[in-house]
C-alpha cells in the first residue's frame, strides 16, 4: 500500500513515461533559457518598460507559458525522485511531496497570472 | 607492507574494527591482493574471505580495496598505494570479516528471470544465430556476478529493495539482446516501474569498478532505448 502510493505519486506511475517526460521538458527548458540568455545580452539594464514590452510579444508569452508547464512537469519528476531518495519515513515523504506538487501548481498558475497580467 | 583489514565477528565482537598486518612483497613481485590476504591467513587463520579460481572467473572476492570494489585476484599489490586498506563489498550485510550475504543482490537477479525463454517448438537442433547476432551479446554475458558494480552503486544504496542495480540490468540486457529469447515485451514490460530501472542517474560508478570491464551503465541506457523503440 505505501509501495503503491509512492509510485503513484510520481508524474505518470511509469518510469518510462516519467522518464521521456523529464527529458523533453529539459530539451524545452534549455532552448527557453538560451532565449531567455539571448535577450539579457542585447538589454544589459532592462527596466520595466523594456521587459514588460518583451513578454508581451504573443510568441514569447506562448513560449514562455510552454517553459512553465516544461518546469512544472520537470520539476515533479526530479523532486519527487530526490524525495524517494533521501527520505524515507513514510508520512514525512508523504507531506514533501504533497507540499512540492502544491506549490508546482500555485508556481504554475502564478506564472500564467504574471505572463497575461497586461494584455 | 602494510594490510589494514576489516574485522568483525558478530558472535564474538561488539562492533567492527581495522586489524594491521605485514606482509613482505618483495620489490618486483606480481603478487595479487588474493595472495596477500592468504598469506595473512596463514599468521592469522580467524581471517575469512571468500575465495575460489583466483582468476576472476568465479566473482567470489569482490571487496573493497583502498576505496574501490575490485576483484582481490585480478588487483595487483603492485598497483596500490601502502597501507592497503581492504573492507568488505560497501553496503552489503557483513556475515564476517569480508564475507557478504548476497541473498539480495541474487534476489534482484532473479528478478529480471535471466534465463531464455521461448515458447515456440524447439528445433531438432540448436537454435542458430547470425555472427552479427551473436556479437550483439559481447560485453553483456561476461558478467560474473561478483557485486562490485552494485554495491558500489548509490542508487542501489538509496533503494536496495526497488532499484535492481547495474550487475541484474546488465543480465536483464543480455536477454533482452538475445535473438532466441522471444519474452523481449514482457521483459520490457516488468522493468517499467518508476524504480526498476529508472532509478539509475546514470552515475557510472558500476562501469567504474567492474573487473571485467564491462559497461553495465550503457547496458541500463541500451534498455530505456529499447523501452522508447517498443513504444511500450
Amino acid at each position: 500500500m505505501v509501495n503503491k502510493l509512492t509510485t503513484d505519486m510520481s508524474l505518470t506511475g511509469n518510469g518510462l513515461r516519467d522518464w521521456i517526460v523529464q527529458r523533453f521538458s529539459a530539451v524545452i527548458l534549455g532552448v527557453y533559457f538560451f532565449v531567455l540568455f539571448g535577450f539579457f545580452v542585447f538589454h544589459p539594464h532592462p527596466d520595466y518598460l523594456i521587459l514588460s514590452e518583451f513578454f508581451s510579444v504573443t510568441w514569447v508569452r506562448v513560449f514562455s507559458l510552454i517553459a512553465l508547464l516544461s518546469l512544472f512537469l520537470h520539476a515533479w519528476v526530479g523532486v519527487w525522485t530526490v524525495i524517494t531518495d533521501y527520505v524515507k519515513p513514510f508520512p514525512l515523504r508523504f507531506l514533501l511531496e504533497a507540499f512540492t506538487i502544491l506549490l508546482l501548481i500555485i508556481y504554475f498558475f502564478w506564472g500564467i497570472e504574471i505572463l497575461w497580467r497586461f494584455v | 607492507m602494510r594490510f589494514s583489514i576489516y574485522r568483525y565477528n558478530p558472535e564474538t565482537d561488539a562492533k567492527p574494527y581495522m586489524k594491521d598486518y605485514e606482509v613482505d612483497v618483495p620489490h618486483d613481485s606480481d603478487m595479487m591482493v588474493l595472495q596477500a590476504l592468504m598469506l595473512i591467513k596463514d599468521q592469522d587463520e580467524t581471517l575469512s574471505f571468500r575465495a575460489s579460481c583466483r582468476e576472476g572467473v568465479c566473482g567470489s572476492d569482490g571487496m573493497n580495496i583502498n576505496g574501490l570494489n575490485r576483484l582481490a585476484c585480478l588487483t595487483p599489490v603492485s598497483s596500490l598505494k601502502a597501507p592497503i586498506t581492504i573492507r568488505p563489498l560497501v553496503n552489503m550485510t557483513v556475515i564476517r570479516d569480508l564475507v557478504v550475504d548476497f541473498t539480495l543482490f541474487f534476489q534482484q537477479y532473479e528478478k529480471v528471470q535471466p534465463y531464455l525463454q521461448n515458447h515456440a517448438e524447439p528445433p531438432a537442433t540448436e537454435r542458430l544465430q547470425s555472427p552479427e547476432e551473436r556479437a550483439a551479446l559481447d560485453g553483456l554475458y561476461e558478467c560474473i556476478l561478483c557485486a562490485c558494480c552494485t554495491s558500489f552503486c548509490p542508487s542501489s544504496w538509496w533503494n536496495p529493495e526497488k532499484f535492481i542495480g547495474p550487475a541484474g540490468l546488465l543480465w536483464a540486457a543480455r536477454f533482452l539482446a538475445d535473438t532466441r529469447d522471444t519474452a523481449t515485451e514482457e521483459r520490457l514490460a516488468n522493468l517499467q516501474d518508476p524504480f526498476s530501472v529508472y532509478r539509475c542517474r546514470t552515475i557510472m560508478n558500476c562501469t567504474v569498478v567492474c573487473p571485467k570491464n564491462l559497461n553495465p551503465a550503457a547496458a541500463i541506457a541500451g534498455i530505456r532505448h529499447k523501452m522508447v523503440e517498443k513504444g511500450s
